[in-house]
């Protein structure tokens, strides 16, 4: 578990590494990079895990299963839809002179 | 063994930041998903060996396996039958799921919390109440903007005194919200009105933003569920959605402001007051000259005796999807030695990056695609700007004009070409509804028509030379 002060030491840590990380993105890759942000936050399918395996009542089973159905969706859709935009630019590097 | 599981989670959370840092660079960026990929994968399978989710029983193990295969599913098939041109919406909705899932975490513990189980209490219960509400209001507004994007609501709607019963929602969200976050015991009911309420905030907040600042409203909701991520991450004590969440949470917020500036407009105003609104008045005033057409066959002799074209691609292009054709067209005029570059202005398109997107799908090499910094100052040094389907990002009162609403906003300077080319459906004015003085301008002719037929044209042009 963690707890009070570090839990705080972690966010700030994190929030300048990501500030830092992006500063550095050309332009160019502003789409795929929002897209693929957005699959990075599809770990929350392994939270939704953990809700809906402690879930008792057939209400929490039902909203646990939403949310891993939802958080599933995320990652894939994320992972997928950033993998063909960046696939592109694959292709057009190997084409260019 | 929850070792273990904490070292892959540590691990995966270091490789989604070396991942994200390979995504900054055309030549890295692939690998950079497929790190990020592998470590989802690795989080995702130990998580089952996770005591609290092994732990309750048979039937919710089996329940997760069908509802992530019911998820992947769904999500791998829409998004791999997507047009590149609708990737925007899809981003849109995938991250609204994220959200929904983040806010669900959150009510699978709060109703629990509601049937007497401990879920911690004090800083841990009000995160978790503020992930749900960021959680809930992404969801729902992701949705919107999905529904706006898709072109299933056309419109901007606002209710009358909109501003003022967003407001009034807004106090009795965090209202219910402050009950659940700091009570000892809490009712299932105040759960739903609470969930109940931070929907309805996110449909009420997006529906009045017009789709040309959806853009930066889907950013802002990306980096609002990332937010909500880590915060559920905090709930769960899992360091990996803390760390991930975090960064995407920040980097989204950098990302938004970024799109902000680009377009020249505060997020509070995209969020708080409609574009359309105000460009009415702006409309009426008189423009000197007139719109000048020309034929395909003449616009094409002009660029194939150009030394150097610089093409200016916008929103009609995507829809159009002429960015084949443009390639091919591209193809031909530098066979023929002519400079071809292209300009994109940050916000051209959906979103920044867009055009990009679209370019490199019909394999356009990106050594040949500027910024609007880099690119403005070649405009006077260009015998023709091809302006296809863009409006607002041309639109030279923006530096000229401070009564117009889009004073201020950096455009690019296609009226400084000696010659300027605007393929155009028709003769309306764009999204903001502002009339165009470029398409006025002594040195510039239209071409009109769908882009890809247009363009279809200057390459039967050229080829006939």
């Amino acid at each position: 578990m963690i707890e009070g002060f570090a839990a705080l030491y972690i966010f700030m840590l994190a929030a300048f590494t990501g500030y830092e990380v992006i500063s550095r993105v050309p332009v160019i890759l502003h789409t795929p990079l929002m897209s693929g942000s957005n699959f990075i936050h599809g770990i929350v399918l392994v939270g939704a895990m953990v809700a809906l395996g402690h879930a008792e009542t057939g209400l929490e089973m039902l909203i646990g299963f939403l949310g891993v159905i939802l958080a599933a969706g995320n990652a894939v859709g994320g992972y997928v839809a950033t993998e063909r935009m960046l696939e592109m630019f694959d292709k057009s590097s190997r084409g260019g002179a | 063994m929850s070792g273990f599981i904490e070292i892959v989670y540590f691990a995966a959370a270091v490789i989604f930041i070396l991942g994200l840092k390979r995504m900054s660079s055309p030549v890295t960026a692939r690998s950079g998903i497929v790190w990020a990929g592998f470590a989802m994968v690795a989080a995702t399978l130990v998580t089952f060996f996770s005591p609290s989710v092994y732990g309750h029983g048979f039937f919710n193990l089996l329940l997760i396996v069908v509802a992530i295969g019911v998820g992947s599913y769904l999500a791998y098939r829409s998004a791999k039958a997507v047009e590149m041109t609708d990737m925007p919406q899809m981003i849109a909705i995938y991250n609204g799921m994220g959200g929904g899932a983040a806010a669900a975490i959150a009510a699978v513990e709060l109703v629990r919390f509601s049937g007497g189980h401990d879920i911690g209490g004090g800083m841990v219960q009000l995160l978790a109440v503020l992930g749900a509400l960021i959680g809930a209001v992404s969801f729902s507004g992701s949705a919107i903007a999905f529904a706006k994007l898709q072109g299933l609501m056309n419109k901007t709607l606002r209710l009358p005194s909109h501003q003022q019963l967003n407001i009034a929602l807004f106090v009795v969200t965090v209202l219910f919200g402050a009950i659940l976050a700091f009570s000892g015991e809490v009712s299932g009911f105040t759960v739903f009105l609470f969930f109940l309420c931070a929907l309805a905030l996110g449909v009420m907040v997006t529906l009045p933003i017009g789709g040309a600042d959806m853009p930066v409203v889907i950013s802002l909701f990306n980096a609002l569920t990332g937010l909500a991520v880590a915060f559920e991450g905090y709930l769960l004590g899992n360091a990996a959605m803390i760390i991930a969440g975090t960064v995407v949470g920040s980097s989204g917020t950098l990302l938004t402001q970024l799109m902000a500036k680009a377009m020249n407009r505060p997020l509070s105003n995209i969020l708080f007051s409609s574009f359309g609104s105000d460009s009415g008045v702006a409309a009426e005033e008189d423009i000197a000259g007139s719109m000048k057409e020309i034929e395909a066959s003449d616009a094409a002799v002009m660029m194939a005796y150009a030394d150097k074209v610089i093409i200016v691609p916008g929103y009609g292009m995507a829809v159009a999807q002429a960015q084949h054709k443009l390639a091919e067209l591209v193809q031909l005029l530098e066979d023929r030695g002519v400079t071809v570059k292209f300009a994109i202005h940050p916000v051209a398109g959906r979103m920044p990056g867009h055009m990009n997107v679209l370019l490199a799908e019909a394999g356009i090499d990106y050594d040949k695609i500027y910024d609007l910094d880099e690119i403005n100052p070649e405009f006077p040094t260009a015998e023709v700007a091809l302006v296809i389907g863009a409006n607002d990002v041309v639109n030279p009162v923006a530096r000229t004009n401070p009564d117009s609403p889009i004073y201020g906003m950096p455009v690019l300077d296609a009226d400084k070409a000696r010659n300027c080319i605007v393929i155009k459906r028709g003769k309306g004015s764009g999204f903001s509804g502002i009339e165009n003085h470029l398409f006025y301008a002594e040195n510039t002719r239209m071409l009109y028509g769908d882009a890809q037929k247009a363009i279809g044209e200057l390459i039967s042009g050229v080829k006939q030379l």
